[in-house]
């Protein structure tokens, strides 16, 4: 847009759930985005209808029919790759009259049928029963009536498999923008690339699901509600002063709401970054690690890799968290104040079993359901939802913190979250309207 | 309250369910009690304590496999301390807690170790909203001493979804 379209494009619209005042500093969301059904039906229509949605990882589906089932955006989806290798994302529902067609979690199969009444499909879509004449006419077998009805879009990046019920989006690169750098730098962590560990954690939380992206991304939160985690790491020797040779920044937008912060820790981090609590013996082989990474991509990268913990919210309900191990979660709302999460450790593709091991057990001390800290985050995220039932008087959430450091914003500011919140803002005043 | 007596056994004589019986429901007492310090005593050093994912199968492998918990003797140490500080969030206040254990089933007896097996229901209060943990779980104790102890305990959820959100007592 040159300056002078900026000057004459009417201000965009907005919810008033969003007030940002940047002379003030000050930036407030209003209480009622976390509670209203009619917000969560705005958000079904402007965001999950329309936004670049995370499906799964391409090494979920690694061999040829293999296939799993899973909820997206609302929807119930099968995400399958064919017998020619070609991946797939069709809706789990026969074209017939409606029955859910997959019913096993995962597997692999040469085709599906539906139980119903039968009718059978290629693992491409196609539909593959073969009647005799007089019961349907040859359109039904060539004209697609019958096929699967896949989703709109579905496109990658760098195995992260991405749909869109919006046939009109932007492509998902022009979607991802400054992401695609953040997942550069976590799928570049393997040389025959990455891959999803072994299952998936799934679990209900009783709040909003924006305050899990917000969660996800909070660096101020860190020591007062995991103080504990950090008394852990004491005890057993798992703390390391963390450092970083080369400058970088800690909080970047990433563009169309997506967000990062940046941050040494003194945690260990399995891809490349030993602690004292692992043992010598696997020292050298991180070591080892860690110089092929500067060798493969230079000092400054490769330490970038090897160092820096990342925390990303890909807008509007993907995280990417590359910390003391890295996990790749999506969240979708049941209710205003109820969500369904799923999350996955991630790791190097064929990793030494001892390292993939640690980084397993480094995966649980902190994360996940059962870890020594997620929990404590489901807990706030409760206690806040409770909390909104005083929204009347209390209306509003405050984000503010970092403002008068603009761009320049620290790790434990809140401005990745006001990245988010003003394009959900844009989406929600925008509505569904192409 | 259960007298620390109650998991001492002093007979030579080859266990029988019901001793399995007295032990289980002493170590269900002390996690309802919130008596985790004693809890932890029961453990051998060495031991581990798991929860698999919903779903997993019983023999999943928690070096290739992402779980709940895969917690090694020091991490049930520092898991048991970190309960007992205020700043463990989601347990303080303390939820109230009761647990059923039955269908005890002894799979396999030496005298110096046994496998048990046994159903588990244990509910969780707080807030206003009751979570229900169901699956069944999987022992094997050192029988060789006077007192037994648990060697490991693995705690395989039945349900396919984790619907508390959280694993934050202990199972």
């Amino acid at each position: 847009m040159t300056l002078l379209e900026r000057t004459l494009a009417p201000p965009a619209p907005r919810t008033g759930l969003v007030v940002e005042d940047r002379e003030g500093f000050l930036f407030r969301v209003a209480r009622k985005a976390f509670t209203d059904l009619e917000v969560l039906e705005a958000e079904r229509r402007a965001i999950f209808d329309r936004c670049w949605l995370y499906l799964g990882h391409g090494s979920e589906i690694a061999d040829n029919g293999d296939y799993l089932t899973r909820s997206v955006g609302g929807r119930e989806l099968v995400f399958n790759r064919d017998r020619g290798g070609a991946v797939h994302a069709f809706l789990n529902t026969c074209p017939h009259r409606g029955a859910t067609l997959v019913r096993e979690p995962r597997g692999n199969a040469l085709s599906f049928q539906c139980f119903y009444h039968g009718w059978a499909f290629n693992v491409n879509g196609r539909f593959a029963s073969r009647y005799a004449e007089g019961n349907y006419g040859e359109g039904h077998y060539s004209g697609g009536c019958a096929d699967l009805i896949g989703v709109p879009r579905l496109e990658h990046y760098r195995d992260f498999y991405f749909i869109t019920f919006d046939r009109n989006a932007a492509s998902l690169a022009d979607y991802l923008a400054g992401a695609k750098e953040i997942i550069d730098l976590v799928a570049d962590q393997g040389e025959a690339g990455m891959e999803i560990v072994g299952g998936a954690q799934k679990y209900f939380i009783d709040a909003n699901w924006k305050l899990l992206a917000e969660n996800s991304v909070d660096g101020f939160h860190g020591l007062p509600t995991h103080t504990t985690y950090f008394d852990y790491l004491t005890n057993v020797g798992g703390l390391r002063p963390g450092k970083h040779p080369y400058p970088f920044r800690e909080v970047t937008d990433l563009g169309n709401g997506h967000a990062v912060i940046e941050y040494p820790a003194p945690w260990g981090r399995p891809v490349a970054r030993w602690t004292p609590a692992w043992g010598d013996d696997r020292r050298e082989m991180i070591e080892a690690r860690r110089a092929h990474l500067v060798q493969a991509f230079g000092e400054p990268r490769g330490l970038r890799m090897a160092e820096l913990n990342r925390n990303m919210i890909i807008f509007p309900n993907l995280v990417i968290n590359d910390i003391m191990a890295i996990t790749v979660r999506t969240f979708f709302p049941l209710a205003p104040d109820r969500m369904a999460v799923s999350a996955w450790a991630m790791g190097v593709k064929d990793e030494d079993e001892r390292l993939r091991a640690l980084r397993l057990f480094n995966f649980l001390e902190f994360l996940g359901p059962g870890g020594l800290a997620t929990p404590d985050d489901v807990e706030a995220l409760e206690s806040c939802q409770r909390g909104y039932r005083n929204q009347r008087e209390a209306p509003w959430n405050d984000i503010s913190k970092g403002m008068p450091r603009g761009a320049e914003a620290h790790t434990d500011d809140e401005e990745q979250m006001r990245c988010y919140w003003r394009e959900w803002d844009r989406r929600i005043a925008q509505g569904g309207a192409a | 309250m259960i007298a620390a007596s109650t998991l001492a056994k002093t007979s030579l004589a080859p266990a029988t369910r019901a001793d399995v019986e007295d032990f289980l429901y002493a170590e269900a007492a002390l996690l309802d009690e919130w008596r985790l310090d004693e809890w932890f005593a029961l453990f051998a050093p060495g031991a581990v304590y798991e929860v698999p994912t919903a779903g997993a199968p019983d023999d999943d492998d928690p070096a290739r496999a992402l779980f709940y918990i895969a917690d090694d003797y020091v991490r049930l140490r520092e898991r048991v301390v970190r309960l007992g500080k205020k700043e463990a969030h989601a347990e303080h206040p303390h939820s109230r807690l009761r647990r059923t254990i039955s269908n005890v089933r002894i799979l396999s007896a030496s005298a110096a170790q046994l496998r048990v097996a046994c159903n588990l229901v244990c509910y969780r209060a707080k807030n206003g909203k009751v979570d229900t943990y169901f699956g069944h779980c999987l022992y094997e104790l050192d029988a060789s001493g006077p007192q037994w102890r648990i060697t490991a305990k693995r705690v395989v959820l039945d349900m396919d979804l984790l619907y508390p959100g959280k694993i934050s007592i202990l199972l």
